[in-house]
This record gives structure tokens, C-alpha cells and sequence, in this order.
């Protein structure tokens, strides 16, 4: 009955009020605020920072999304209150509603307008994917979005339960427990696993990229900061998935080669021992390489922890 | 009926099928120790479990890698498996149909006699649709408690990043079982209780199409649930409820557990969603046209689509996982000519349709619930029929989101990006849909009503951090974090369970015509929607921030905020003890009577007496009009129960003959 809505908020002279409007209304400045406050405010510390090209791409990503995810939700909590305050069933009315079984303007309006923002999102993605060169994420072992220029840094991490390693096939193949990268210069991360499904989480660099035992899974990035990289598991591996963490270093260039020459030289005797240098690696064909790793008192790559029929898990 | 299966409350006697003669006198009962029930089941599993476990060393003790029987996988299997036949042969499960084979009278007698038998019937393999909802509730809720006391168990230890209440390899164990419970039981928790009673009622009729295999598929559920507890004896499983190869190939004994029960689980989920296609599309009353048929009804038909099309891939799944760690096949390993990417594709070929099992039933009862509060048509009914139908039909082209970064065949990901954010429209049509109806309606805040309310709110965050994540750039930073956990958890513990949570204090006086309590149902909502966002939205800030999922230690600078959602957690379990307290009390100690109907609804279950009588309606009902037909002028009642003689033999005369037992 319209005569129990009219007496709602305008007094009682007005017998409905333009519900439409007032929502309208309402919704405007939240989600005007909520827009700047996610633009402004928040969007430059949102997760995960800028520290790398595919990194600021993800955050631009998640900028974008929230800034247009947020009049929407809006506009949903704004309506839905608005209906619970005033659409709400007072004492002593037991009539029922108007019989509105549907209204096809707005069913066919709120279709299309979803279906634009789908759509772009959509585009979105696909743009935001294909422009910085696969946005930090693993692109199989053939790539069809590269970086442009020269062949970038090749680093390979080996993930294995429950550590990661890393070999520079450019600099001798030496394998190294520590990531250390170059700021300014593309890098191209060959991600592979020695025994079960790992995924290789630079979570500063946003770079994410599942290791797959006997697959090569690409992603590539460029830092454009120095600083700290946290490198997590982010696919359940089993007992000590938790710990398989390591810090990694994006220093200058320089710096860098410095590295790369010292680790050279200190681990040459090691790298004799080591497979050659392959996209993947068999874990049973290189089983025996624990005791050179024990021998030389270092840890590495190689599936030298287990025979092939272990790790047992709990 | 040609071959009658009915339940027994229609049963008549001299009409079971046997070769009985219909005047030869009823064979005596035998007494209640000798009558398969739960007791029985038990011996059998039993029986079944050390019969299987011997054939496995007989078969395999002298070739598989073993340091003793309890590490081999093939006696494990063998003992699941033939443990389970066991369990359901002691139930009688088989019993009736030997007899039938071979031409003996079967017990139908003494089950007749056992219709009305109390609480007893409820322990055995009973074929009446009310008694398998109302076992299915109580299963339900059951392994719903277990589920989130291994959830507590997970805040607990997640209180602190450097002191551990559990060990490593315990605190996976129990996230493996906390996530397989949930995932893998809570299929069917709605579709099982509500859907099971219901769905008869609801369309009109006396009973659900296949009374024998709905009873099956009650019954497999409680034996999937001890088959995946058991597996804590082997010190659990490493790998979630994802089961990734070659982690899961390779882990111990705990695993088969995994794998059974989810494979029992399956088979049971077909069954029901079998059940209930045939029942929606064979069993409606005249005049319930699919023009008439309530949306949860719809819900019921599209999720059960969803089970019977995905389920076997999740069988068969499990059922090569199951060869790989007995019989040595290679399904999954890479170096042997499998490949680790087969697991991947078949387990979420079958687990993004096992999403939407678990979302669509919610929808359906949100749906149903709100006009009836509203006091207003549903809006857009069509408009809601044909979203239910688009996801069903679109989630089955979705399942690679689960695996973005995985390097399967990346070049598609623009693809599966595109038909994940087009899901989202039909999702969105239960919000203009619920929108739609709060237009100028007259809400009443009942405690189902704040339920549904509850999950619109609830969904909205759920689905719209969704979209984030269907978003291959943002996805990269969020995938396999817990900002994944606190989506996934925002439509299934605040979709699902508060659907459910509505669908239960809207429908429980119609289950057993007894009212929950409402005043410990207002405080268990309030609570319930506090603390579940309490502990679900820091969360999504939480796996922003770089927390992995599953693991038992994180980085120090996130415990004030891990703290904060484990006391929240905690809080929300007091509440669900409040809600279990209500459910106790309410249904044995106050026992508030609530026979008609006290929604004033317009649902055609709401005309016939609560507890519904023996059959259902009296007569087969002729559907009048539409269930939401609320502040229509002149609209006719929904049904009528009690329509003349000749009626439905006139418009149907072929099946009248059998079909209307004038």
C-alpha cells in the first residue's frame, strides 16, 4: 500500500516519494568517496607494491578493479538498507505487497549494464596480461608474451621439498641456494620441481609461477627498485611447505656481477659435479648427487635428500 | 507401479512384489537385534574391513613396498572398500533385492508395521523420503561440527607464528581433514536434508522417484565420513582436499582414505542428484508446470545437473589416484609418461562445478525464503530460473582459473578469464532478483529472514572478491593465499551455511512440527554474522600481505591480525554451540508445537499438516497457481489438496489406471 510508505521520512503530505531518486541519491557520495579514497589513498600501498614491472602491473590490476568493484557494492548495501529502513513491515499492516512479479526494463537494464562491466573487465585483464609480458605469472614453457629487447637474465629455480635453489645458466650454470637479481634488467625465471608441485612465490616482485616436476614453467618480470624479495611456496608440498622460504636481493647492476663472479669461482668445484644444465631435470637420474652435496658441505638442487621412493610423508 | 518400490507408509499389504500369494499370512517379525540397522551395518563394515584387509596382503604382501600390513595400500583399499559394501549389506541394502532375485517374499511386512516405529526407523535403511531428510539433517549437521573443530583446531595453532600446538605434520593432517570434510560432506547439505523431505512436498508429490537409491545415498555419507576420518590413524593426509599429484601418489596410508571416501562420496552425490532429476522432471503433480515450480526447486534440478555431469569425473579421479598408489599405473607421474597437470584438470573439472553444488542450493533457499517475508511475488522468477541454469551451464568452462599460474596451456587464459567474469552476470541475478523484491515490500525480520539477509551480505563480498580473482594480474598476487581461503569461505560459510541455517528455521516446523526457539535464533544469527566477518574479512588482508594457505608459521608482522581471527573463530564456534543448543533444545526438551502454517506462506508444502502425514497428500493435488502469487487480488489458493474424483483420470488417462489409486 502506498498510503504506509508515503509517511516515511517527507511528512505526510506526499503520498510517494521517488524511491529511485533518494537511492541514487545515497549512493552517489558513497561511492564517489569510496572511489577517491581507493584511488588516492589506498590504491598506492595496495598489495604488492611496485618494487617490479609485473608487481606494478598486479597492483594497477587490483587498483582498477576495487575502484570499480566498489559502486557496485555500494549500490547493492546502499539499496538493501534503504529497503530494510523503509520497506520494512510495520505493526498492525498485514496486507501484502504490491504484486510486481518483475519489471523487464530493469532485468534487461541491469543485464546489459553487468554485462559491460564483465566484458571490459575482461578486456582488461587480457591487456593488462599481455602488456608487461605475461604480468608476473607462469606462462607454460612456450611463452607467447615475451619482453621485448635482448635474451633477459635466465634464472632457474629448482623447487624441491622443501627449499628452493637457483642456477644461472648464463654465468657457468652454478647453483645457488640465495636469489639475487639485477635492478633494471629483464628477467626470465625457468621454474621447474625435482619431486612434487611446488609454485614459486616472489611476493615483492609479484611473480608466481607453479613448479611441475619434468615442466618448465616461464614467467618473467623486471625489478626496477633494489630491496628485499620474499620467495614463499604457495602450493600445499607437505610437511614443512611453511618453511620453504627464502629471501632474495634485487641489487644494482654492478653489485650483481660482483655476485655472480665470487659465486662462480667459490662453487666451480661444485657445478663440475652438477647435471648439465637442462630446462628439467629427472629426480631419479640425479639421486646420487646427495653425498657430493654432503662432501662439499653445501646444500643444492639435485634430489640428493631422498631416494626416489621418499620423502614418506606423515 | 509396474515394480513397486514405494515407501512403506503407502505400502499395502498383498501388494509386495515376491510371489507371496496376497492372502498367505505376513512371515513373523524377527526381533530388533536380527533387523539390519545401524548395528548390523557396523558388524558388516567390520567384517567387510578385515576380509578386504587380508585379501590386500594376500594379494599384494610379497610385491609392494611394505614394512608391515598396516602400510599396504592395497589391503588398506581392499579394506575400504569392501568395508563399505560391508557396512551397506549389513544395513539390508542388498537384502531385498537378493530376495527378489531370487524369488523370496521380502520383509516389506515387518518394514510397514515399522512406519510408525519411533526413532528406530531412523537408524535403518528406511525408504520413506521424510525419514531420509531427517537422517540426512542430522548426518548434516554432524559432520558439519567435525569439520569446524578441525577448523578451531587450525586457529589455534595459527594463535602463534613460533609456538606450536600442533607438530608440522599433524597440523596438515588436520587441514587435509578439515578441508576434505567441508568440501566433500557439505555437497549435499542442503540438497540431502531439505531437498530430500522437501522436494516430494513441494512438487506435489508422494514420494521421490527412486526410494531405494535415495536411501543409498543417505547411507554412503556416513560411511565416506568414518572412511576419511580413519585416515587420521594414518597420520592424516598431506595435501588438503585438492589432492595434487604426485604429493598425494606419494604420501602414506592416510591417502587412500582420502581417496575412498571422496570416491564414496561421489557415487553418493550422483545418486541423490539422479534421484532428484528424475523425481523434478517425472514427478510433479498436475499443474505443476515449470512455470509454477518453486526456484529452490530449481536450484534442486540444476545443482543436481551439476552433480550427475561432474561427480564422475571426480570418481574416476579418485579411482586412478587409487592404481597409482596400488597397482603402480603412472596416471601422474611425469617421468613415467603421466603427467602431474592430468590431476590438475580432472580434479577441478569436477571441483569448479562442485563450487557451484555448494552455492546453487543456497541460492534456491534464499530465494524461496524472501517472498514469503517480503510479502511480495518473487521479481523476475524467470529471470532467476534461467541464472541458475547459466551457471550450471557456464561452470563447466571454467575449472582453469584454478590454475593460472600453473603453466597449462597459458595461452588460454584469456579464455577462462573471460567465461570466469561471465559467470558472474547469472550469479548476479540473485541479487536484482533479491533487490527486485525488496521494492516496496513489507520485510519481516524473522530468523530465517535474517539467515537469507545474512547471505546476500555475505555473498556480495564472496562474489565480488571472485571477480578479483578470476583476473589473471591481480590473480597472481592472491592465488593460493588466504585472500583464496577468505573468498571461498565468504560463499560457502556465509553462502551456504546461512542458506542453510535459513532453510532450517524456515522449514524445521514442516520437518518435525516443532518451532526452533526464535529468541536463540536471533542471538545465534547476530552472533553467527558478527563473528563470521569478524573472521573472514582480515583475512583477505591477511593473503594480500603474503600469507600462503596451509601453512602452520607465518611471517611474525601478521600475528596481531592472525589473533584477531583465530579469537573471532572461536567466537563464531560458541556460536554455532549456541545454535547446536537451540537445535537440542528447542526439538527434545521444549518442544514447541508448529502445525500449520506459520510463515503464511503459499508454498504447496505449507498446506498439508506438519509433520506431513504418511504419503504426503492425501489425494495427488491439482497446482492452481503459482507459489508466489502474495498480494495477488484474486489469485487462486496454490493447490487444490483435495481435488475431484476423476479429475487428474480425465487429463491423464493412461497413467490413471495405475498412477491414482482412487
Amino acid at each position: 500500500m502506498p498510503a504506509a510508505d508515503g509517511t516515511v521520512a517527507d511528512g505526510a503530505g506526499r503520498p510517494e516519494p521517488n524511491h529511485g531518486l533518494r537511492i541514487f541519491l545515497l549512493w552517489l557520495p558513497v561511492a564517489l568517496v569510496a572511489d577517491l579514497l581507493i584511488w588516492f589513498v589506498w590504491g598506492p600501498h595496495l598489495p604488492p607494491g611496485a618494487m617490479s614491472t609485473s608487481a606494478a602491473t598486479q597492483q594497477s590490476a587490483i587498483k582498477i578493479m576495487s575502484v570499480m568493484a566498489a559502486p557496485v557494492m555500494a549500490l547493492v548495501l546502499v539499496y538493501g538498507a534503504y529497503a530494510l529502513v523503509v520497506w520494512r513491515h510495520r505493526e498492525g499492516d498485514d496486507e501484502d505487497g504490491p504484486p510486481i512479479h518483475g519489471n523487464t526494463r530493469v532485468s534487461v537494464t541491469w543485464i546489459g549494464v553487468t554485462s559491460v562491466i564483465v566484458l571490459s573487465l575482461a578486456v582488461f585483464g587480457t591487456v593488462e596480461l599481455a602488456g608487461p609480458a605475461g604480468a608476473g605469472a607462469g606462462e607454460g614453457n612456450t611463452p607467447i608474451w615475451r619482453p621485448s629487447g635482448g635474451t633477459p637474465l635466465q634464472v632457474q629455480v629448482i623447487g624441491q621439498q622443501w627449499r628452493w635453489t637457483y642456477r644461472y645458466p648464463q654465468f657457468g650454470g652454478f647453483e645457488t641456494t640465495s636469489l639475487m637479481l639485477p635492478v633494471g634488467e629483464n628477467v626470465q625465471f625457468n621454474i621447474t620441481s625435482l619431486d612434487v608441485i611446488h609454485s614459486f612465490w616472489a611476493y615483492q616482485l609479484g611473480v608466481k609461477a607453479d613448479a611441475n616436476p619434468d615442466i618448465n614453467n616461464v614467467a618473467y618480470t623486471k625489478p626496477e627498485h633494489t630491496g628485499q624479495v620474499q620467495v614463499r611456496c604457495a602450493e600445499l608440498c607437505g610437511l614443512w611447505h611453511a618453511d620453504m622460504t627464502t629471501v632474495g636481493q634485487v641489487v644494482s647492476l654492478s653489485a650483481f656481477n660482483a655476485w655472480t663472479a665470487t659465486a662462480r669461482t667459490q662453487l666451480a668445484a661444485l657445478t663440475k659435479e652438477l647435471p648439465p644444465y637442462t630446462l628439467t631435470y629427472d629426480p631419479n637420474a640425479v639421486a646420487q648427487l646427495g653425498k657430493v652435496f654432503q662432501k662439499a658441505g653445501l646444500s643444492g638442487a639435485g634430489g640428493g635428500f631422498y631416494g626416489s621412493q621418499y620423502p614418506v610423508q606423515p | 507401479m509396474a515394480i513397486d518400490m514405494q515407501p512403506e507408509s503407502d505400502r499395502q499389504p498383498g501388494r509386495e512384489p515376491g510371489g507371496r500369494e496376497p492372502d498367505a499370512p505376513p512371515p513373523p517379525a524377527r526381533p530388533w537385534w536380527r533387523r539390519p540397522a545401524v548395528h548390523t551395518a557396523l558388524a558388516g563394515a567390520v567384517i567387510g574391513y578385515l576380509l578386504g584387509h587380508l585379501l590386500g596382503n594376500v594379494i599384494a604382501g610379497q610385491y609392494s613396498q611394505v614394512v608391515n600390513s598396516g602400510q599396504n595400500d592395497y589391503a588398506i583399499v581392499l579394506g575400504y572398500v569392501l568395508g563399505t559394501l560391508g557396512w551397506l549389506a549389513g544395513l539390508g541394502v542388498f537384502s531385498d533385492l537378493l530376495r527378489q532375485m531370487t524369488g523370496r517374499p521380502v520383509h516389506a511386512t515387518e518394514e510397514a508395521r515399522d512406519a510408525s516405529a519411533g526413532l528406530a526407523r531412523y537408524f535403518r535403511y528406511s525408504l520413506d523420503h521424510k525419514v531420509v531428510g531427517l537422517q540426512y539433517l542430522v548426518g548434516m549437521i554432524g559432520f558439519f561440527l567435525t569439520g569446524g573443530l578441525l577448523a578451531m583446531a587450525i586457529r589455534t595453532e595459527l594463535l602463534s607464528p613460533s609456538y606450536h600446538v600442533f607438530s608440522s605434520a599433524t597440523y596438515t593432517a588436520i587441514v587435509g581433514e578439515h578441508g576434505t570434510m567441508m568440501m566433500m560432506m557439505m555437497s549435499s547439505l542442503i540438497l540431502g536434508p531439505l531437498g530430500n523431505y522437501l522436494l516430494p512436498l513441494m512438487i506435489g508429490s508422494k514420494r521421490m522417484a527412486f526410494p531405494r537409491i535415495e536411501a543409498l545415498s543417505f547411507w554412503l555419507t556416513p560411511a565416506a565420513y568414518i572412511v576419511l576420518l580413519s585416515g587420521l590413524m594414518f597420520g592424516g593426509f598431506p595435501f588438503g582436499w585438492t589432492g595434487y599429484a604426485p604429493l598425494s601418489v606419494q604420501a602414506t596410508q592416510g591417502a587412500d582414505a582420502y581417496a575412498v571416501a571422496f570416491g564414496i562420496m561421489g557415487i553418493s552425490l550422483i545418486l541423490l542428484g539422479f534421484n532428484i532429476i528424475v523425481t523434478v522432471i517425472c514427478y510433479r503433480a498436475p499443474g505443476m508446470h515449470w512455470g509454477r515450480l518453486p526456484i529452490f526447486v530449481w536450484a534442486m534440478l540444476t545443482t543436481s545437473f551439476l552433480m550427475v555431469l561432474a561427480a564422475p569425473v571426480l570418481v574416476g579421479a579418485m579411482y586412478m589416484l587409487i592404481t597409482d598408489r596400488t597397482v603402480q599405473t603412472a596416471f601422474f607421474t611425469d617421468d613415467l609418461g603421466g603427467s602431474s597437470y592430468l590431476w590438475e584438470n580432472l580434479f577441478w573439472f569436477f571441483g569448479h562445478p562442485e563450487v557451484y553444488i555448494l552455492a546453487l542450493p543456497g541460492f534456491g533457499v534464499v530465494s524461496e525464503i524472501l517472498p514469503v517475508f517480503c510479502r511480495k511475488p518473487l521479481f523476475g522468477y524467470k529471470v532467476a530460473a534461467a541464472g541458475m541454469v547459466g551457471v550450471t551451464l557456464l561452470s563447466f568452462f571454467v575449472w582453469q582459473h584454478h590454475l593460472f599460474d600453473s603453466g597449462i596451456n597459458p595461452d588460454m587464459r584469456p579464455v577462462f578469464m573471460l567465461t570466469t567474469e561471465l559467470i558472474s552476470i547469472p550469479t548476479g541475478f540473485i541479487f536484482l532478483v533479491a533487490m527486485g523484491t525488496f521494492w516496496k515490500a513489507k520485510i519481516r525480520f524473522t530468523v530465517p529472514m535474517l539467515f537469507a539477509l545474512g547471505f546476500y551480505f555475505n555473498f556480495l563480498i564472496g562474489g565480488i572478491s571472485g571477480v578479483y580473482l578470476s583476473d589473471v594480474p591481480a590473480d597472481t598476487t592472491e592465488h593460493g593465499t588466504f585472500f583464496v581461503m577468505a573468498h571461498f569461505h565468504y560463499t560457502i560459510m556465509g553462502g551456504l551455511i546461512f542458506a542453510f541455517m535459513a532453510g532450517l528455521y524456515y522449514w524445521l516446523p514442516k520437518m518435525m512440527g516443532i518451532r526452533l526457539n526464535q529468541t536463540l535464533g536471533k542471538i545465534h544469527f547476530w552472533t553467527m554474522f558478527v563473528f563470521f566477518n569478524a573472521t573472514f574479512l582480515p583475512l583477505f588482508a591477511v593473503g594480500m600481505a603474503g600469507q600462503p594457505r596451509r601453512v602452520y608459521t607465518y611471517a611474525r608482522s601478521l600475528e596481531t591480525l592472525n589473533d584477531w581471527v583465530s579469537i573471532s573463530s572461536f567466537l563464531l564456534g560458541v556460536s554455532i554451540l549456541i545454535f547446536v543448543f537451540n537445535f537440542v533444545y528447542s526439538t527434545v526438551i521444549a518442544r514447541v508445537h508448529e502445525e500449520g502454517n506459520p510463515w503464511n506462506s503459499r508454498g504447496l508444502e505449507w498446506q498439508v499438516s506438519s509433520p506431513p502425514p504418511p504419503g504426503n497428500f492425501a489425494r495427488v493435488p491439482v497446482v492452481l497457481s503459482g507459489p508466489y502469487e502474495y498480494g495477488v487480488k484474486d489469485a487462486p489458493p496454490v493447490a487444490d489438496l483435495d481435488p475431484p474424483l476423476g479429475v487428474i483420470s480425465n487429463a491423464y488417462a493412461a497413467a490413471a489406471a495405475e498412477g491414482a489409486e482412487v
